[in-house]
């Protein structure tokens, strides 16, 4: 008698890791708002632009942001600087060399010093970044902002979803990228400061 | 006359530069626009064509306007030069 309660007993079981399954965002916008955006600041000249071409997905559990991986790709032809003329220079061969490394990637591999309030966690992320051709490993603080049910209101449709939402803020220097190293930096600075801001899509 | 000229230059160009901002830095024909997105709290950037021209330009119209003063220098010189030939034909 007692035996007929057992599958009974274990539905909420069953259901506990369906509620906590991981979600892929596609960070492929539909309204172009992501952005990453790259500051130099050379003893003579700054430059300010930014990238919009960003795709990749993310697969994070929002019972266990811990254990979030995923790649991001920016597409190198659509880094823009507000002068055409810079523009061209800043794609061609003699700089990011677009046409033979049309890609900048970030691999994500392990998170470290989750704290997660909320929606939202902040963590450092460590993977594989990739520019002009060179990866290297790196660790940057990220911050997630997970917010649930919005895609619709995003979007102004019926669809159903989730959103993430990644920040980030970190430094590189063009040199270790093997980008003109040690080359006119009074103009073109060393140290490249990126700012990442982007939204990724979770489907129902 | 191209006295003249180059005063006109250095003026408009000073002038355009003003009325367009005074930018301070190189100019740009891709002026960015911000998008903020309330939902995520994210502002996207997205660039059209335009033009705000900045110091590379004045530095451009003050170099032309140097010519051409240099120029005006150039011709009064031979201008100067050639006067007393005239006279003396008219006296012949």
């Amino acid at each position: 008698m007692r035996t007929q309660w057992i599958p009974i007993l274990l539905l909420p079981a069953l259901a506990v890791p369906a509620l906590a399954a991981p979600e892929t965002f596609d960070f492929k916008d539909p309204k172009g708002v992501n952005a990453i955006i790259f500051k130099l600041d050379a003893p003579l000249e700054a430059i300010n632009g930014s990238a919009s071409g960003v795709t990749g997905t993310v697969t994070f559990d929002p019972q266990n942001p811990g254990a979030t991986t995923g790649k991001i790709v920016i597409a190198g032809a659509t880094m823009t600087v507000p002068n055409a003329t810079q523009t061209e220079h800043m794609r061609s061969s003699q700089w990011l060399d677009v046409e033979k490394n049309p890609e900048i990637t970030f691999e994500a591999k392990a998170l470290k010093n989750v704290k997660t309030n909320g929606d939202k966690t902040t963590a450092d992320v460590s993977g594989a970044f990739t520019l002009h051709g060179v990866s290297k490993e790196l660790t940057i603080p990220v911050e997630l902002s997970y917010l649930k049910d919005k895609l619709g209101e995003r979007l102004g449709g019926n669809q159903k979803g989730d959103l993430l939402v990644l920040r980030s803020s970190f430094s590189i220097k063009r040199g270790d990228f093997n980008i003109m190293p040690g080359q006119m930096e009074n103009k073109v600075s060393d140290t490249i400061a990126l700012t990442v801001g982007i939204v990724g899509a979770s489907g129902k | 006359m191209l006295r003249i000229l180059a005063a006109v230059v250095a003026l408009a160009a000073g002038g355009l530069w003003v009325a367009k901002g005074a930018n301070c830095g190189w100019t740009k024909t891709n002026i960015p626009h911000r998008t903020p997105d309330p939902v995520t709290g994210l502002t996207g950037i997205s660039y059209e064509k335009g033009f705000v021209p900045g110091v590379d330009f004045l530095a451009g119209a003050a170099l032309a306007a140097g010519v051409l003063a240099g120029a005006s220098l150039v011709v009064n010189t031979n201008n100067a030069k050639t006067e007393p030939a005239v006279k003396q034909s008219i006296q012949l």
